[in-house]
């Protein structure tokens, strides 16, 4: 199967290790959170405050705030648009994200 | 630096980016900024650069022009005439007699302040897109087809193996090819409207022969990667516990309903799903520009009824790329004349002008063909969530109109608080007008985006100069 990477021909530099719930997952220099998470086979990251359903990415611009997600202990970051880095710890949100 | 009247652009995508070049190559200096690590907008998404892709075009439609943009773009930064700030966030446009202060948020986290001082303001601050929502559309794995394509052109990810693609209009057809092209089965695109019902609207399709070719070059491409397509169809629901297993859709029939017993089931993990664009326009209400509808209304110069404000692209009326970049050309060079304090002849920009009137026509025609089915609100069932934000049900929504007797957006959130959770009603705004039996209108909102109240405060206080 053809990937994205290779269709556009995507030499980046050597993949790093970040953390989603203290699970290691494998992020590329250049990825946001999301893109990280959609690569290692996530897409949810996120409950409700309401009915603590599952949500991750809708609108992937950065204009719904569905895909609100917990970095380096900073809550409600917007993962479509939030850039990995070396040793990032991504928690899943719960509810508003300060209850923790 | 001299004294050069000076512009401040709010958007990269085509419209400010034309409008930049315009405006840069006739004596004004200019404030390029945007929220995007890179130009190019949404149309134009660029890979993150630490990605290094060596084909970006592979991801893209009309790359001649995008270069050509680009290079005007450096051309201008290294001379020093322009100034191109990435990763700005504007949330407000302040307005002082004949003097604007733009505020932004820097950064991914959008806390630092920075205001950049102009003398007009060009807001080509695009669109973004509308989903009309049905049982199932908030599982993780349904998301906006222009979301998916974003995904992709921006950061070469796809959130599965197999997709189906619908709603209506012109937009599904690049995100299904894209999605192929990028190895992703395509299992379906749904199509609610009769794309045979525009190729009858032969006028506006013989003014534009290109748009003719653009269609039969996506035809070609469905048909190779096998790409079924089923048009006058709907998704009734998509289905999954955690997330998106399968969609069911069905055939409409005459009058815009689900036909009963065409209903099917399409296992897929991605449901890439948009019925429409809607124009950004929160920076230009907030600066009291007039509004037609839910455009931005400009005059043949692009100016708004603001003086000092122009406005080009999506935010003037959802028409594509090539209408942006023709309105983002003439408002930068109407911009110019009128800082240097001349009149404009319109004669110098007739060709955009003509290209402009002929692209309106266009989208004109597309927009009365791709319509969302004319029930489609039928769809939302009692227990469908309708503001993703603060999980407000369309029972809900219908027990404020039936019986609490809503008659308007505004009602029914200060009812439910449907709208009123972080993304301020851009996305279930268009649903709850729907179920109020209301035309939707532009939601006042007094800052485009979330910010800090230590911003805030801060940009209240006096100025010193």
């Amino acid at each position: 199967m053809r990937s994205p990477l290779e269709l556009a021909d995507a030499r980046p530099g050597p993949a790093f290790t970040v953390t989603l719930d203290g699970r290691e997952i494998e992020a590329l220099p250049g990825q946001t959170v999301a893109a990280a998470l959609w690569t290692a086979g996530v897409t949810s990251w996120r409950t409700t405050r309401g009915e603590g359903r599952p949500r991750g990415i809708f609108c992937g611009i950065g204009v719904c705030f569905d895909c609100l997600v917990t970095v380096n202990d900073r809550p409600n970051q917007r993962a479509c648009l939030v850039p990995l880095h070396p040793g990032d710890t991504i928690r899943t949100q719960e509810g508003t994200g300060h209850d923790d | 630096m001299t004294e050069q009247p000076h512009l401040a652009v709010i958007g990269a995508g085509p419209a400010g980016l034309a409008a930049t070049v315009a405006a840069a190559s006739h004596g004004v200096r200019v404030t390029l900024i945007d929220s995007a690590p890179e130009a190019g907008g949404q149309f134009y998404r660029q890979p993150a650069a630490e990605l290094r892709a060596r084909r970006p075009q592979a991801l893209h439609h009309e790359w001649r022009t995008w270069e050509r943009l680009r290079d005007g773009l450096r051309t201008h930064v290294q001379a020093g005439a322009v100034r191109h700030f990435t990763d700005h966030h504007v949330w407000y446009v302040d307005r002082r007699d004949t003097r604007f202060t733009v505020h932004a948020l820097f950064g991914p986290e959008q806390e630092e302040p920075v205001e950049v001082r102009a003398d007009a303001v060009l807001l080509a601050t695009g669109g973004y897109e509308k989903v009309l929502p049905f049982p199932g559309w908030t599982l993780p794995g349904v998301v906006t087809a222009g979301g998916a394509q974003a995904m992709l052109k921006g950061t070469l990810a796809v959130s599965g193996r197999t997709a189906v693609v619908a709603g209506t209009g012109p937009l599904l057809l690049p995100v299904a090819t894209g999605l192929a092209a990028a190895g992703v089965e395509v299992a379906a695109l749904v199509e609610s409207a009769d794309p045979k019902d525009f190729v009858r609207r032969t006028r506006a399709l013989a003014a534009q022969p290109g748009k003719v070719a653009e269609g039969a070059q996506y035809a070609a491409q469905l048909l190779r990667h096998r790409v079924r397509t089923l048009v006058h169809h709907t998704v009734v629901e998509a289905h999954g516990a955690e997330r998106l297993e399968a969609v069911t859709v069905a055939a409409l029939d005459a009058d815009g309903r689900v036909r009963p017993g065409t209903e099917r089931r399409i296992p897929c993990d991605t449901l890439a799903v948009g019925h429409g664009m809607l124009p950004h326009t929160d920076l230009a209400e907030t600066l009291g520009c007039r509004l037609d509808g839910l455009d931005v209304h400009v005059d043949d110069e692009q100016r708004t009824d603001v003086p000092g404000v122009w406005a080009a692209g999506e935010t003037t009326g959802i028409g594509g790329s090539a209408l942006s970049l023709a309105e983002g050309h003439i408002a930068g060079r109407s911009a110019a004349a009128r800082l240097h304090g001349t009149e404009p002849d319109p004669g110098e920009w007739a060709a955009a002008a003509k290209s402009r009137s002929r692209l309106r026509a266009f989208f004109a025609a597309i927009d009365s063909v791709y319509a969302p089915p004319a029930h489609w609100t039928e769809q939302i069932t009692d227990d469908t969530v309708v503001c993703r934000c603060e999980e407000v049900t369309g029972g809900a929504i219908r027990e404020a109109v039936g019986e609490l007797g809503a008659g308007d957006a505004r009602t029914v959130k200060l009812l439910t608080r449907a709208g009123m959770g972080w993304c301020q009603g851009r996305v279930c705004g268009p649903a709850v007008a729907g179920l109020a039996g209301c035309e939707l209108t532009p939601s006042r909102r007094p800052f485009a985006r979330p910010v800090p109240l230590g911003v805030l405060a801060a940009a209240g206080e006096p100025e010193d100069d």
